[in-house]
């Protein structure tokens, strides 16, 4: 590999001297993948390919068999967190900017298709995770010895809902507002934590209330009695760096536990 | 530590280490007499004879019991630290100041409403109704009892429509059409010493429950 031959064509040289310099080597430490023991050693010694499998069932590739559901959700988590981050340049989640900011990224911003994207992307990924949990369901891949990662997906498909939920108020339109008191209402039921919920009654000392309007968990939420100032700055602090910061290290776990659970799983 | 300090009971230590026959353990695990008396020595001799002699005394010096102690003090504090920042980060998202309207206000003089009619000027400000009739006043509170959304009063109708469900209620809060469960909630409504009405929301008054005739869910006048 080092030394080459001087009858070799001039690409073959520069391409031997470039890999053999310290730069080089000192970024891939094994030479190229052509045994198995590098294509390993490749794959072990990459942070990114290390959460992939060093091998895949033929199945694996099979787009009848895995719908591709599963890389296609995590396709569009990569697009929503692009586009969200160039949103996040023009949009100020105030009560004064957020509907003029998604009114100006619309029509005046260049690209006035990104927030679209953004939207659309978040529409799409929860069509893909469903369906990815779909087909995992009915290849039963959810068995053992998986039945962890399943778990791990249960809880990145909660987050991708709760996603959904906090980004739909950021346009703060009347349907934003609206849909958020709604939904955000069900946290008054809440067993003990919610002020309407079941056991609620039972924390107070004497006639002093513990749980109420203001102290339970839709209060903790939104971050106030009812969905203004105080709730969109929670939901976008949630929508743009509490969930993602949270599905980003479960989506590492969950994809390594599929390489460490033996793969993905073959047809039945 | 306060049995460390004796270094007249050397055999004490070795006791409490277990009945173990061979010599090396127990020679090895006689630490806190040997332990206080060493240690002087090796701080002093730091320097030129800082070799082998005074190193396996210090590792050897950990006795069991004095291990266990300071894993469960280590471990007690980590928790207990652990836990006040737990509560604490919880506190720090309930704030002491809120910068929405006050639940206790006044609407102004009796003699400003007119009998028989639904008063909206407060809905925004406060989100209730003051609503006249030949009697005196109630103060209904307007968020819908289906799912929360501020419901509109229709004057040409006589009725209040919610505008997320098409829940209807009468001038009076009771329902009647729509998926609304039960009629709207009463605040708390009292005349207060300038002779203003004072409404109060953080006390409701619920019709399933018999409230509406209690004493200040209605101001006689």
């Amino acid at each position: 590999m080092a030394t080459a031959k001087p009858s070799e064509p001039f690409l073959s040289r520069t391409w031997d001297y470039i890999t053999d310099t310290q730069l080089w080597k000192s970024v891939f430490r094994h030479g190229v993948p052509s045994t198995n023991r590098n294509r390993v050693l490749v794959v072990m010694t990459n942070v990114f390919l290390h959460l992939h499998p060093v091998k895949i069932r033929k199945s694996g590739i099979r787009l009848k068999f895995t719908w591709c559901m599963g890389g296609l959700t995590f396709f569009l988590f990569l697009v929503e967190t692009f586009t969200g981050l160039l949103l996040m340049f023009y949009y100020r989640p105030t009560v004064a900017y957020a509907y003029m900011d998604i009114i100006d990224l619309a029509e005046q911003v260049p690209l006035g298709i990104m927030r679209e994207l953004h939207r659309w992307g978040a529409h799409a990924m929860v069509i893909s995770v469903w369906l990815h949990m779909f087909r995992v369901f009915m290849t039963g891949s959810y068995k053992p010895p998986r039945e962890f990662n399943w778990n791990v997906g249960v809880i990145l498909l909660v987050l991708t809902l709760l996603l959904s939920f906090t980004g739909y108020l950021l346009p703060w339109d009347q349907l934003a507002i609206w849909a958020i008191t709604v939904g955000s209402n069900m946290a008054r039921a809440t067993p003990l934590l919610g002020h309407e919920g079941p056991g609620a009654q039972l924390l107070a000392l004497g006639d002093v209330k513990m749980v109420h309007a203001g102290s339970d968990a839709r209060f903790a939420l939104l971050g106030g009695r009812f969905v203004g100032e105080g709730a969109l700055l929670r939901f976008y602090v949630l929508h743009c760096v509490g969930i993602p910061l949270v599905a980003g290290i479960l989506m590492a776990v969950h994809f390594w536990r599929v390489r460490k659970d033996g793969g993905i799983s073959g047809p039945l | 530590m306060a049995d460390e300090k004796d270094p007249s009971t050397p055999k004490e230590p070795a006791a409490g280490a277990a009945p173990v026959p061979t010599p090396p353990m127990t020679a090895a695990t006689s630490p806190s007499g040997v332990q206080a008396a060493p240690a002087p020595r090796s701080n002093a001799a730091t320097g030129a004879a800082a070799g082998a002699a005074p190193k396996p005394a210090a590792a050897e010096g950990v006795s069991r019991r004095g291990f266990l102690k300071w894993t469960t003090v280590g471990w007690v504090a980590f928790s207990a630290a652990c836990t006040s920042g737990l509560v604490a980060s919880t506190r720090f998202m309930f704030p002491n100041v809120l910068f929405e309207p006050p639940q206790s206000f006044k609407v102004g003089f009796p003699s400003e409403y007119t009998v028989g009619e639904v008063d909206t000027r407060w809905k925004d400000a406060y989100g209730v109704w003051i609503v006249r009739n030949s009697e005196g006043f109630y103060a209904l509170i307007a968020v819908c009892t289906h799912l929360g959304c501020s419901p509109n009063w229709l004057a040409a109708e006589n009725k209040f429509k919610c505008p997320c469900h098409g829940s209807g209620f009468y001038k009076t809060g009771v329902n009647f059409e729509g998926p609304a469960p039960r009629p709207l909630e009463r605040a708390r409504i009292v005349l207060s010493d300038d002779g203003q009405i004072l409404v109060d929301k953080s006390v409701k008054f619920q019709q399933e429950k018999g409230e509406w005739t209690k004493e200040e869910s209605f101001l006689k006048i």
